[in-house]
């Protein structure tokens, strides 16, 4: 099954643009959805996911470039002619029809048998676990039942691909995680593409196969969330998904596992072994699960043994706590170092405590620290995109 | 929040009404009056509703203003409904503010002006002077504002998601206009039907230039009457005119003529 279905992506989109007026959308998008994926688009407010599920669901005509369902053309295809349904941000359920009558809605445009929608529309509202409301009016339903009547109304009609735009988006903080469960329970259990729109990277994480982090209309990093997490391709990435410090330097020296930077507050860091030659600017990126915090006596001179590092070369940050969270699963301290440089770190033992003031020793793997490809500013980026677009 | 009564303000309104209903009172009060003449109350009596429905000219008024207030209500409600919806589409914009100004138009222009303008209208490019039809055709063209108007106020508050979520869901342009956007805008379009019929029924000036031998609705019919005094059969009539009329609006109130139309629930 994977060998055949591999061959023919499930969605692809090819050059996808959408250009606005004078906003470019969506900006030459390609992108190949696997068979029974759990796809998410991810990305900041504006950055054109919403508009390029409009136009895999045919919402939105393309101003150039493909959509292609199972190897079929649907660029010019009007919605109700493609094989797929979508569930609104907004939900969109029809307030003139009651629950069973939205549900039944795309069967009914079919001319499917009344016994045959009775049937499917029980099964799709046993699926989302709402039976027993077929006569609600939808005024008359909580937002997280609003949303699952617009789920069963979408999947009662068996697409292919099922789009989600922010589903969860208008739900509170609880009822989100728990329908993120249900979601990837019934995803499963019906066994179909979901591509999933969503500007929050951790419901992102939690839910996807894949993602495709956008940014001004443009795919920046496509990968599974591990890859996402653990190998950002630049700094617009690595700081959208989950939190990273982000050190500007110079590299000073690289040997065979290791290098170091020299930051732009004049401090030397451990860096990874991977890393451009000496001389060359960098971008480290570090997680702040991935630094250590030592205790140092205050009138300590040097962290020798920090990094485990026998050269001697790197030597370690050092600072001073200037603040501390409780998050529960640990504690998240904002540490400044003699530089000046600010660095979160997140301490899950609790026997690092450090109080407010301390002087504290950051120590990381070498390893663990990332080097960044280098990429324009965000603001540079929608600029340019907007300069580009003007041309057009 | 509850405000303690604002007495001077009450009085006002108070007086307001009555300012506006007294002559309608009374006029109903003297169809109920056991005299020839008016003005002079006699006492109490039915005998004049009856006499009306006997009357062969009466009812046969009664019959064109039917007749005439069908054709109106039907022309004027679908070319009124179609007009709304594309307005409200064309929000915003050069020539969505014309459009807007445009359909306002009627419902500002003295109907002595428009009468006669629909007159020459109908005279020099159709050689007609007066019919059913020609009357029915005039009121369509000053009854389309108003249905146009009350339809897009609705139109305008519907989430055109819910239109795309029908498309989504298998329905052509046309079978989501027939099962989502006309059963959601059913309302306004109710309303905007009775207003059209009311404005039909009672409208005398217009309708006195365009109607011809046989086709003199119940307006012009009183009218033509009260020249020779007005008759408790008179105020008769009118009552039922008035009781008619003002049930309609009632009713177009309620179902929603002036209302949006019920936004989603946020959460
Ligand atoms: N119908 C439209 N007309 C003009 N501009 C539009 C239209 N729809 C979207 N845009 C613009 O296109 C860009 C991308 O919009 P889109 O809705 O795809 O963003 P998004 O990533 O879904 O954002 P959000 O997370 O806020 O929903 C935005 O700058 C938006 O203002
Ligand atoms: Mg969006």
């Amino acid at each position: 099954m994977e060998a055949a279905t591999n061959a023919v992506p499930e969605i692809r989109l090819r050059d996808l643009t959408k250009q606005f007026r004078e906003v470019l959308a969506v900006d030459h998008v390609n992108l190949e959805i696997r068979t029974g994926e759990f796809f998410s688009l991810l990305g900041p407010s504006g950055c054109g996911k919403t508009t390029t599920l409009r136009m895999m669901g045919g919402l939105e005509a393309p101003t150039s470039g493909t959509v292609e369902i199972r190897g079929n053309d649907v660029t010019r295809q009007p919605p109700e002619r493609r094989p797929v349904n979508t569930v609104f941000q907004n939900y969109a359920l029809f307030p003139h029809l009651n629950v069973f009558e939205n549900v039944a809605f795309g069967l009914r445009r079919r001319h499917e048998t009344k016994d045959e929608i009775r049937r499917r529309v029980g099964d799709a509202l046993a699926l989302v676990r709402l039976t027993g409301l077929d006569t609600r009016s939808p005024d008359r339903l909580s937002g997280g039942q609003q949303q699952r009547v617009a789920l069963a109304r979408a999947l009662v009609c068996q697409p292919m691909v099922l789009l989600l735009d922010e589903p969860l988006g208008a739900l509170d903080l609880k009822l989100r995680k728990q329908l993120q469960v249900e979601l990837k329970r019934i995803q499963r259990e019906v066994g179909i593409t979901f591509v999933y729109v969503t500007h929050d990277q951790e419901e992102a994480l939690t839910l996807s196969d894949r993602i495709a982090v956008m940014r001004a209309g443009q795919v920046e990093q496509l990968g599974s969330p591990e890859e996402l997490y653990d190998r950002p391709r630049n700094r617009f990435v690595a700081g959208f998904i989950g939190t990273t410090n982000i050190l500007d330097g110079e590299v000073v020296s690289v040997s065979q596992d290791r290098s170091v930077v020299r930051l732009g507050t004049g401090e030397l860091c451990p860096g990874p072994g991977r890393a451009p030659a000496a001389g060359q600017p960098v971008e480290l990126a570090i997680r702040p699960e991935a630094i250590e915090l030592r205790a140092m006596p205050g009138g300590a001179e040097r962290a020798s043994s920090l990094g485990g590092s026998p050269d001697g070369g790197a030597s370690a940050l050092r600072g001073n706590i200037e603040q501390s969270a409780y998050l529960g699963t640990g504690i998240s301290y904002i540490v400044r170092t003699v530089g000046g440089q600010l660095v979160t770190v997140l301490c899950t033992r609790p026997a690092d405590r450090f109080d407010t003031g301390d002087l504290v020793e950051l120590a990381w793997e070498p390893a663990s620290a990332l080097v960044l490809a280098p990429t324009d500013e965000p603001g540079q980026a929608a600029a340019q995109s907007k300069t580009d677009a003007q041309e057009a | 929040m509850r405000k303690g009564r604002n007495i001077p303000l009450t009085v006002y309104a108070l007086g307001v009404y009555l300012f506006l209903f007294t002559p309608i009172v009374v006029l109903v009060l003297f169809s109920f009056n056991d005299s020839p003449r008016n003005f002079m109350w006699r006492g109490f009596t039915l005998e004049w509703y009856p006499v009306l429905f006997k009357d062969a000219r009466v009812l046969g008024a009664l019959w064109i203003s039917i007749q005439v207030a069908a054709i109106a209500v039907a022309g004027s409600t679908v070319l009124g409904t179609l007009l709304g919806l594309g307005l409200a589409r064309l929000r915003g914009g050069f020539g969505g503010g014309i459009a807007d100004t445009l359909i306002l138009l009627p419902m500002v222009t003295p109907e002595v002006v428009m009468g006669i303008s629909l007159l020459l209208f109908f005279a020099l490019l159709f050689d007609a002077h007066g019919s059913i039809l020609q009357i029915a055709i005039s009121h369509i063209a000053f009854s389309i504002s108003y249905v146009t108007i009350v339809v897009r106020a609705r139109a305008v508050s519907l989430d055109p998601r819910i239109v795309e979520a029908a498309r989504d869901l298998g329905s052509s342009p046309l079978s989501a206009f027939w099962h989502v956007t006309l059963p959601l805008l059913m309302p306004a379009v109710g309303a905007g039907a009775m207003i059209a019929f009311a404005l039909s029924f009672d409208d005398l000036i217009i309708t006195s230039f365009q109607a011809g031998p046989g086709s003199s609705t119940l307006p012009l019919y009183i009218y033509s009457r009260i020249r020779f005094g007005v008759t408790p059969e008179i105020n008769a009539i009118s009552t039922i005119i008035v009781s008619v009329t003002a049930v309609i609006i009632l009713v177009a109130w309620r179902i929603g003529a002036v209302k949006p139309a019920k936004p989603q629930p946020t959460i």
